[in-house]
């Protein structure tokens, strides 16, 4: 099964592949040890999780305290933009900060879609700070079975 | 506010003593704590958790926040791309103030928890005037 079909390999065969997937494994190793940043995917807000099924491809993201109204989402072609502003909470004069972990600004992603989509069908919705864009996909790309005649 | 973007956090899975029997992931929600004169405010990151899922504890000093997140479906989809884990979330913190126990009010919006934990009377800070005996 294809997890991530943005990173598929060439289809050619490259006598060095292994050879250059290895030196690959062993930059990663030394760069991140192991972390989870070196698994790849990009580190800019928010985190995007992305899956498809046979009509549509599903972006979700994770972006608690963003109010729906602070949320511009488009599509241009085959590219997706999201964009926003999370609100930080204004603190009263007599306050005292013991934690801040939570961060606030601007952020806005693009990402390229796996297949072409009808952009008049696109939906978003936000639900407990989830994020969930359904994209349909262009009437052409869409899986259509083909009946095998006998002669 | 600086023009700088907003950077991903990576969520970080609660370590806890010995294995849970059931396969699910409990991960660290982000907080902002802050003390005001009669009390302490607390949030807390939850996306997928909505109202109901929200558990909060506070015994002795030790306040337990969990949230169990709800199923968002998805399970017939293929996987693309995943850059986010879900689970629930559970942190704990001991605290340094005596709470009003009756008075803590939470409310849940956009997956955001927000706790007003009450200071009791004594543990403000009463000005004392001192007067000079003229």
């Amino acid at each position: 099964m294809a997890i991530m079909r943005f990173y598929d390999q060439p289809v050619f065969r490259n006598p060095w592949a292994d050879f250059e997937r290895m030196r690959k494994e062993f930059d990663t190793l030394f760069r991140g040890l192991g972390s989870e940043a070196a698994r790849g995917g990009a580190t800019v807000f928010p985190a995007l999780n992305v899956s498809e099924d046979q009509h549509n491809i599903y972006v979700r993201a994770e972006i608690p305290g963003v109010a729906a109204a602070d949320l511009e989402v488009g599509v241009e072609g085959d590219t997706l933009t999201i964009k926003g502003e999370r609100r930080g909470r204004e603190l009263g004069d007599q306050v005292s900060c013991h934690r801040r972990e939570i961060e606030s600004g601007h952020f806005s992603r693009a990402l390229t879609l796996p297949t072409r989509v009808n952009p008049e069908g696109v939906t978003a919705a936000s639900k407990n700070g989830i994020l969930l864009i359904t994209l349909p996909k262009a009437e052409e790309v869409k899986p259509r079975k083909i009946k095998v005649k006998t002669s | 506010m600086s023009e700088k973007e907003m950077q991903v956090q990576r969520k970080k899975e609660v370590q806890q003593a010995g294995e849970p029997t059931k396969p699910e992931r409990y991960f660290v929600p982000a907080v902002d704590i802050y003390e005001s004169e009669d009390a302490v405010h607390l949030r807390a990151e939850m996306p997928g958790v909505d109202k109901d899922g929200v558990e909060i504890n506070l015994e002795n000093d030790t306040l337990t926040i969990k949230g169990f997140k709800s199923a968002n479906g998805g399970n017939e989809e293929r996987v693309l791309l995943r850059e986010f884990e879900t689970g629930h979330y559970l942190r704990r913190f001991t605290m340094a103030e005596t709470i009003d126990q009756n008075k803590i009010e939470a409310t849940m919006a956009d997956g955001l928890l927000t706790l007003v934990l009450p200071k009791v009377e004594p543990a403000r800070p009463r000005k004392i005037e001192v007067k000079s005996a003229a």
